[in-house]
């Protein structure tokens, strides 16, 4: 394992603390809790909050600022925060009006995020929350907990994030999400696995001349292994799927993300992201706002993966592009 | 069983994960991310090292101080999970010397998991130990039921939790967590016997 640290056990306090000093004109952290939240106020609105294990920056603190996330909340390398942190995230947000959560699909984030409602609600603040899906790469995931929650998700933070700042209640917020969720669909590929600091070697294997469909961020299986093949054909399997499962047809307006892992260059997924507007301009479709970097990586996991949103409601789009004062939005 | 017992009965369950941690992670790496064993031994760590900060003075006591620690520390989805057992127990003993009802105890922790995890029986979770056992306790459980309770997770597959991401692939393979919820019975057992 070849990586800058000093510790292994120490990268997420390390972390934590470079980005508080490193941005402290946008963000602190609360105390010595694994929190890092706003310096804008937001009096009287919302608490937008969000986190998991870390590992995916720039998400989830990236997005913390006005506009967008109150607080993030840090786990341990690909391992969900407790609830007495998540609790603190919760704390930090809460300016009188309640905090919406916003949970990545896993069992643990899901468990340990419902428990850090318990322990609110019983101080006396409100809590909603929604939980993101959009990975749809797993099979028959609909009857199981297979759906995860991925590099969509940050269209969520982003859009109840303005509407927070607009004044949105938690219930309006909430009913958001419901529309918005069903509309943001994901799928993953792999070229090579990252390496958990603490655990020191790579997470799964692949060959030299293999690529993985489906990967979740945590080096989840995918469908498919296949051997290496061109852009266009990677491009064409994922957005063939996304396409199906979102019903694109003629005349739809899309949002699409094309979103490193880590360890891919912005020069391969400009490729891909050329290939992606190929396919999407031959079935009409049309791409009103397209994003491309690294937003929700796997460490140095060298992959990219594809997010399409369905513009079922033009105003997602201005929601999508008002300004944000955020480390990495 | 009374304060003490409960308090022996705890303290071999902590040195059971301890003994098994390799093994608990070795199977979660079939079908999870291998952290079982770490993530309880955390937990074990952290409680145990609570009880000897602070000495509990009533069952309740202990029964929420070892749901605290847990729930801070072991994360994943066994956190929550093992923390809202201690909980339910907590709750369940309340100004009681001894455990009046070790049945309605056990039944307690099991509704405390399924409110929390919303699995039943025959996904391949920890409820597939818990729910026999609870429906066992009553008529006398030896530690072979426990180990038969264990192993019968084997075939099953998994629909909640990170197992679920593996489907069919999860068939064949004991469910980590229910391993580590027999140890918790078998501790429970051997202390009383
Ligand atoms: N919904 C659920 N209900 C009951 N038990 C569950 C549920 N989901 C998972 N489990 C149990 O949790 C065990 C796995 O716990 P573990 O400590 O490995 O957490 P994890 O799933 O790896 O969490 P994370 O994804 O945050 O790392 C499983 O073996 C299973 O018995
Ligand atoms: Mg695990």
């Amino acid at each position: 394992m070849k990586k800058i640290l000093n510790a292994p056990q120490d990268v997420v306090e390390e972390m934590m603390q470079g980005m508080a000093e490193a941005h402290k004109d946008i963000v602190h952290r609360v105390g010595s809790t694994r929190v890092l939240a706003r310096n804008y106020e937001g009096a009287g609105k919302v608490g937008l909050i969000s986190g998991g294990g870390s590992g995916h920056e720039p998400t989830h603190a990236g997005f913390v600022g006005q506009g967008m996330l109150s607080a993030a909340v840090f786990g341990d390398v690909f391992t969900s925060p407790t609830p007495d942190q998540v609790y603190e995230a919760v704390k930090a947000a809460d300016k009188g009006a309640g905090v919406f959560m916003v949970i990545k699909n896993y069992t643990g984030d899901v468990l340990n995020f419902e428990m850090a409602k318990d322990m609110a609600e019983a101080e006396g603040i409100d809590v909603d929350f929604c939980i993101t899906k959009d990975d749809i790469a797993v099979e028959d995931s609909l009857y199981s907990d297979g759906q995860r929650g991925v590099a969509g998700t940050i269209f969520v933070h982003k859009i109840l994030g303005y509407h927070a700042e607009k004044g949105a209640s938690l219930k309006e917020l909430k009913a958001l999400s419901e529309k918005l969720l069903p509309e943001i669909k994901t799928i993953g590929l792999a070229l090579a696995p990252a390496i958990v600091p603490e655990q020191g070697k790579p997470g799964f294997e692949l060959a030299d001349d293999e690529i993985e469909f489906g990967i979740g961020i945590h080096g989840e299986p995918g469908y498919q292994r296949v051997k290496l093949q061109p852009s266009q054909a990677m491009a064409k399997e994922i957005y063939d799927k996304l396409s199906k499962a979102l019903q694109l047809q003629a005349g739809d307006d899309v949002v699409v993300l094309v979103n490193g892992m880590g360890g891919t260059p912005l020069m391969e997924q400009y490729v891909f992201v050329n290939d992606v507007l190929e396919l999407l301009k031959k079935d009409n479709v049309s791409a009103a706002k397209t994003m491309v970097g690294d937003y929700m990586t796997s460490i140095e996991m060298a992959g990219l993966s594809l997010t399409l949103m369905k513009l079922k409601d033009k105003a997602w789009l201005d929601a999508l592009n008002a300004p944000v004062d955020t480390i990495a939005w | 069983m009374d304060l003490t017992t409960a308090q022996a009965w705890l303290k071999r369950f902590f040195a059971l994960i301890e003994e098994h941690k390799a093994y608990l992670s070795e199977l979660d790496n079939p079908i999870g991310d291998g952290d079982h064993g770490h993530n309880m031994a955390r937990g074990a760590k952290a409680a145990e090292e609570a009880l000897q900060a602070q000495t509990p003075t009533s069952l309740e006591g202990l029964f929420k101080s070892v749901g605290m620690s847990l729930l801070s520390k072991v994360g994943g989805a066994s956190g929550p999970l093992y923390g809202s057992v201690f909980l339910a127990f907590a709750n369940e003993v309340k100004g009681q010397e001894v455990i009046e009802n070790p049945q309605q105890l056990f039944a307690a922790g099991l509704d405390a998991i399924v409110r929390r995890g919303k699995a039943s029986v025959g996904e391949k979770t920890m409820v597939d130990v818990w729910s026999p056992f609870v429906e066992k306790l009553a008529e006398g459980v030896s530690l072979e039921d426990v180990e038969a309770m264990v192993l019968a997770t084997k075939p099953l597959k998994a629909t909640k939790g990170r197992a679920a991401y593996v489907g069919a692939r999860s068939i064949g393979h004991i469910d980590p967590g229910s391993y580590s919820s027999g140890l918790f019975f078998k501790a429970y057992l051997k202390e009383l016997a």
